[in-house]
């Protein structure tokens, strides 16, 4: 409140505004404090060169080998699958809700579901999924059901109204003068969507890609009930695999004390790296449009 | 564009919004069904008068009530914990801030609001372990999971707050300011009363999103049977460990229902809390709108 010519009447008021930038700054130092802490424990493995060689190489503990290589590449597969499977999804749907292909009065009945499923705890999905969705693939292609597959279908389901959400905000950012110069020329909305709203929108996706690749990262709870958990490299899609904050939870459970437990200090620090990244290009998105605009 | 391809546009955007609406409605549909049969004030007590258990005269044992006081306290400890910062950050980044600051923080709002929770959960274990040391009586409990919550909750906090002062009109603030006001009293009689909407809005959400999250209070304190806590640093049970650990080792039928039941409670806790967030947020955008134009 620095900008306005009236100093504050009081001490109260003063101290009132020192607390305001000091919780501003606390959030600042909170982050950076989560970093500096992943950094510290994960020093001795950084100052070794052994961080590196960690994220490649196998799991194998009787060999004192702790790599973390099968949780990255676990962590990968099942959060690629899950985006690549939820971003058709939750185009079409932003496009359904958004785009004036459907009549008016079933987008209001279909789009609170959407606001519903926002509010959907993640546990209660693999809940569902652990007694609905893996007997079922059991009988269905074999194995014990706790699969790669398992998990990015519910995680697919668990990111599908991030991206609804934010497809359909980009979708209505574009002017609405444009949207009207389009019918007057006796454009279809499919037409106008293919021609106006998806190139307009662009960034707007791609952020929106970043933000829920982001979440399906980060999530643990579908990934350690419906992974299967397994420490080898997934080779199939109906393999069990363990991502990274699978391996932090099922590590943390055991014990605090042996070199494994180092070793998930090296998994934060990866999982950290990776979300502030994908969050840093997300911005770069959002502003650098913001700019242009 | 060819009327095939846009027929084929058109029920493939048809298709993936029916057929996800269906899917979400089957599987909150399955859940009711599985939890139908033991729907009934003994899924909450167990076999302990109603009263005596509201009264913490006796404990429950095969009830959810415990696990429900747990996640209710866990709730109110963090956002008791995590509203005054939050605000306090939001107001001051909505009105003090410079433009630099404002982004650079604005950044570290993001990567926490980004932030895996399980990340966070590791953090606040780490700290209790090493705090341990020094002092023996911080173990494990409902505080140090309270205060891991607060820290998941408080970029919601502060987007919130932020957003609900910076979208209102400019004029509130001048007017009030050229009144003779000092920026403090018109940020507490003009401007937080005018942004109440949408300050609702940001505490529903951060309330909804703390009672749902499970990584966290998997690492800081929550135990599966424990009764009530009766001290801040005490284990507690919570609902969504609760549906956790009956997942993966529940010992008969009845079991597993209060596991489909508890999901079915979550659901209905977070689900309306979010979509009461939404519509107070579509409210107020509305409103804006509106006051502009008249």
């Amino acid at each position: 409140m620095g900008q306005y010519c009236f100093p504050p009447k009081d001490k109260r008021e003063t101290l009132f505004q020192y607390f305001c930038g000091f919780s501003a700054y606390f959030t600042y130092c909170l982050v950076l404090l989560l970093f500096g802490f992943f950094l510290f424990f994960a020093y001795p493995l950084l100052k070794s060169g052994g961080y590196f060689l960690l994220l490649v190489t196998p799991w194998q503990p009787l060999a004192g080998n702790y790599g973390i290589g099968p949780m990255i590449a676990g962590t990968a597969v099942i959060s690629l699958l899950a985006v690549c499977l939820a971003f058709p999804v939750s185009l079409g749907a932003a496009a359904f809700c958004e785009a004036g292909l459907a009549p008016r009065n079933l987008v209001r009945w279909v789009r609170p579901v959407f606001q519903l499923m926002t509010g959907i705890p993640t546990v209660v999905y693999g809940f569902l999924a652990v007694f609905l969705l893996v007997p079922f693939l059991r009988k269905a292609i074999g194995g014990s059901g706790f699969s790669v597959l398992a998990a990015s279908l519910m995680l697919a389901l668990l990111i599908a109204p991030t991206m609804i959400l934010f497809f359909s905000d980009a979708f209505r950012a574009v002017p609405g003068e444009h949207l009207r110069v389009m019918t007057a020329m006796g454009a279809h909305p499919e037409e106008k969507l293919v021609f106006l709203l998806l190139p307009q929108a662009r960034s707007g996706i791609v952020a929106g890609l970043l933000l829920a690749a982001g979440r399906a990262v980060g999530d643990t709870l579908i990934a350690l009930m419906l992974a299967g958990n397994s420490l080898a490299f997934p080779s199939s899609l109906t393999e069990p695999a363990r991502t990274l904050t699978g391996h932090i939870a099922l590590v943390m459970a055991s014990d605090t004390q042996s070199p494994e437990f180092r070793s998930i200090f090296a998994c934060g620090l990866t999982l950290y790296l990776i979300t502030t990244l994908l969050i840093f290009f997300c911005r770069r998105v959002v502003v650098s449009e913001r700019g242009k605009g | 564009m060819k009327a095939p391809l846009r027929i084929a546009i058109k029920s493939a955007a048809f298709a993936a919004a029916l057929g996800l609406c269906c899917l979400v409605l089957f599987l909150l549909a399955a859940l009711f069904v599985k939890a139908w049969p033991v729907l009934d004030l003994r899924l909450l007590f167990g076999d302990t008068p109603p009263l005596q258990a509201i009264r913490g005269v006796r404990p429950v044992f095969d009830g959810l009530f415990p696990a429900i006081c747990g996640t209710l306290l866990l709730v109110i400890c963090a956002v008791v914990l995590a509203l005054p910062m939050g605000m306090g950050a939001g107001i001051h980044l909505a009105l003090a801030a410079s433009p630099g600051t404002c982004r650079r923080i604005g950044f570290c709002v993001d990567i926490l609001a980004g932030m895996p929770s399980i990340l966070i959960g590791l953090l606040g274990f780490s700290l209790i372990l090493f705090l341990y040391r020094y002092f023996p009586f911080i173990t494990p409990g409902l505080l140090p999971a309270a205060a891991s919550l607060a820290c998941l909750i408080l970029p919601y906090i502060i987007r919130g707050t932020w957003q609900a002062i910076q979208t209102l009109p400019p004029e509130l603030l001048r007017t009030s300011l050229s009144l003779g006001a000092s920026p403090v009293q018109a940020l507490r009689h003009v401007l937080l009363p005018a942004a109440k909407p949408g300050l609702t809005g940001c505490l529903l959400l951060s309330v909804g999103r703390a009672a749902e999250d499970t990584a966290v209070i998997l690492l800081t304190g929550t135990v599966a049977a424990y009764g009530l806590p009766s001290g801040f640093w005490d284990p507690f049970e919570a609902l969504p460990f609760f549906i956790y650990t009956t997942a993966a080792e529940y010992g008969s039928q009845r079991e597993l229902a209060m596991g489909f039941a508890a999901s079915l409670i979550l659901v209905g806790l977070c689900g309306g809390l979010f979509s009461l967030a939404a519509l107070i947020r579509r409210t107020v955008q509305m409103k804006i709108f509106t006051g502009n134009m008249s």
